[in-house]
């Protein structure tokens, strides 16, 4: 199969640290990848060079077995490639519908749309149908989202990068905050979105939910993949072995 | 509609997560108590001047000495809400001012036509210097308070220059004559009835278009908005010419009222919009922020003057009070964005925005 996204290479410096040291990558369609690694080994620098939100300084990009550029976070938005960045990316002091739809406002008909106004209630209507999607516990649609539990503001950022998703949704520990019961609803949102052929990549520390809902773990390593195991034939142990380096394997 | 809902409100467990009703948030809003201060004010200086304050006579004093402030302020509110800020506003005006003159006085006569290229050339003038500052900040991410500064002494030294620093008086007639003292139906001021059209759209813009929508996440966290694609550096610009213009627009306003340039006289200009601005409860961390509470904060500073003056105090006070004004607001803004914005999240937004340019926006508040 073509991966829906791979990279070959890719090298980013920050002064003295290199933060992705030739690191490859691959996510299929209808897969979930979890891309696993020690702090700082360079998981959130991946997904932002691949979101187009950091040029990396070297390194090739394929959508679809095709060369591509994804300089720029518009890039990666028409190759349908949707990102909830660790720290979340929302507009502390608009509130959640306005976050959901920021950058893509849904515009009134006619002369009143190309003067700029916008159509409220149906962007009220489909986030309030996408929050019922994945459970999502935020009740105050009016409030700004700086206001409300980190757990509710992620929730946000889940449901907003899997309404647009159409290719790849990258998710950087989307459960960090969350309960158990939210962490429950988006570990089943990530199926539901690969059931629907969209590529998912993970990034999580907690390995039993990366063993739970993934189908590849790609692990990373000082910049740089190190392993790449199946995850219905991994083990706990050997996932942490290759993330600290004590296992290493010339594996697929 | 707002009752209902507060009945339900009443209904339903004290919850500290139930949504606000629309009443409950405009209760809570920094505009909606400032307005009750205001209405306080005239309600106190009615009591102690009823027949001079109380009439419809003074009532249009005070709205048009407000009215080419609140030109500038419409401006200034998108620029503060962006995290901006805009020192240059007062030269600008002098500048759009002395252009207009310049150009009106070339072309010679008295007419409609020449009043209307003067009208023009002033806006003209503003919006270039906003699309300067626009640029400065945006693209070469020079801190907007420098920017500003920077073009607040470039603008008053080039109307100097071009004027030999000497007042231009004379403004065609027709111009003084209408814009400048004209009314409507001999009663409603031309100048408070453009500032009217200039605030409404400006409100209209900022909280029901696309645009404001984007002024707002730009100052609220202009990464988050870069991720999604919004063209934040062209946005900035954009804002910051739309601030130039209306500058461009009091210059011509502010020629046709006074007859006069006015060199020397916008030196504070520029502080006192700020200050209503923020005193109507636009946050100067960006982000917050309406054109009617700037309209309302810009009035208070100007009920404040003309009710001293009618009561005899000496209007020094007024500086006092509004200085005492401004302090209270920006604190009452501080305590409100402590309480409201918890979380790593919204603090690291809160501190990324300050290795920005817009970074250096608070040294305003004085
Ligand atoms: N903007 C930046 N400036 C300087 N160094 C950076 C920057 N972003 C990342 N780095 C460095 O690059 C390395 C990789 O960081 P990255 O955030 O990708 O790690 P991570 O795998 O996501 O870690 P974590 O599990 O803690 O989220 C780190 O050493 C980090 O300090
Ligand atoms: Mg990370």
């Amino acid at each position: 199969m073509t991966p829906a996204l791979e990279a070959r290479g890719l090298r980013r410096e920050f002064g003295h640290v290199r933060a992705l040291d030739g690191a490859d990558f691959d996510v299929d369609p209808g897969e979930v990848v979890a891309l696993i690694g020690d702090n700082g080994a360079g998981k959130s620098t991946l997904v932002k060079a691949l979101s187009g939100s950091l040029a990396v300084d070297s390194g090739e990009l394929y959508s679809d077995g095709q060369r591509v550029a994804i300089d720029t976070p518009a890039a990666a938005r028409s190759l349908g490639i949707e990102t909830v960045y660790q720290d979340l990316a929302l507009a502390p002091h608009l509130d959640p519908v306005q976050n959901m739809y920021l950058g893509r406002e849904v515009m009134r008909s006619g002369l009143l749309g190309h003067l700029g106004f916008m159509d409220h209630v149906e962007m009220k209507e489909n986030t309030r149908r996408a929050f019922a999607d994945l459970g999502a516990t935020v009740r105050d649609f009016a409030a700004p989202v700086g206001s409300m539990s980190g757990g509710q503001r992620q929730q946000i950022a889940v449901a907003r990068a899997a309404a647009w998703a159409s290719r790849v949704i990258f998710l950087d520990e989307p459960t960090a905050a969350l309960g158990v019961v939210q962490t429950r609803n988006v570990l089943d949102l990530i199926r539901r979105v690969r059931d629907r052929g969209i590529a998912v990549v993970l990034i999580s520390h907690s390995m039993p939910h990366v063993i739970e809902v993934a189908d590849r773990i790609q692990v990373l390593r000082l910049g740089r993949r190190v392993a790449t195991y199946d995850a219905k034939k991994t083990s706990m142990e050997e996932l942490v072995g290759a993330m600290t380096g004590a296992i290493s394997q010339g594996a697929t | 509609m707002s009752t209902a809902t507060g009945q339900q409100q009443a209904a339903a467990p004290a919850d500290e997560e139930q949504p606000k009703t629309p009443l409950q948030r405009l209760l809570g809003a920094q505009a909606f108590q400032i307005l009750g201060v205001l209405l306080i004010l005239i309600v106190l200086f009615s009591i102690a001047e009823t027949d001079a304050f109380l009439s419809v006579n003074n009532f249009r004093n005070v709205v048009v000495n407000v009215s080419i402030l609140a030109i500038l302020g419409v401006g200034m509110t998108f620029i503060i809400i962006t995290g901006g800020i805009d020192l240059s506003v007062g030269s600008v005006l002098v500048f759009s001012g002395v252009v207009a003159a310049k150009v009106m006085d070339a072309l010679g006569g008295e007419g409609v036509g020449v009043s209307v290229v003067g009208a023009l050339a002033a806006c003209a003038s503003g919006t270039l210097w906003g699309l300067f500052n626009g640029v400065l900040v945006a693209r070469a991410k020079v801190p907007p308070l420098i920017v500003t500064l920077g073009t607040l002494g470039m603008a008053l030294g080039g109307a100097q220059i071009i004027t030999g620093g000497i007042d231009l008086r004379g403004a065609p007639t027709v111009l003084t004559d209408t814009i400048g003292f004209g009314r409507l139906f001999g009663q409603i001021p031309y100048l408070a009835i453009i500032a009217l059209v200039v605030v409404a759209l400006g409100a209209v813009i900022l909280h029901r278009t696309r645009f404001g929508r984007y002024t707002y996440a730009v100052g609220s966290n202009d990464e988050a908005a870069r991720r999604v694609g919004v063209k934040v550096d062209r946005h900035l610009i954009l804002v910051y010419t739309l601030a130039g213009f209306c500058a461009g627009l009091a210059g011509i306003l502010n020629l046709a009222f006074y007859a006069s340039t006015t060199i020397a006289g916008q030196s504070n200009t520029a502080l006192n919009v700020i200050a209503g601005v923020v005193i109507g409860g636009t946050s100067l961390f960006g982000g917050i922020g309406t054109v009617a509470g700037t309209v309302i904060g810009l009035f208070i500073p100007a009920v404040l003057q003309n009710g001293f003056v009618i009561m005899g105090v000496q209007p020094f006070w007024q500086q006092v009070v509004v200085g005492a004004f401004l302090i209270a607001a920006v604190y009452v803004d501080q305590v409100r964005r402590a309480a409201a914005t918890r979380g790593a999240s919204s603090r690291r937004s809160l501190s990324s925005r300050f290795s920005r340019p817009s970074g250096a926006r608070r040294k305003e508040s004085q």
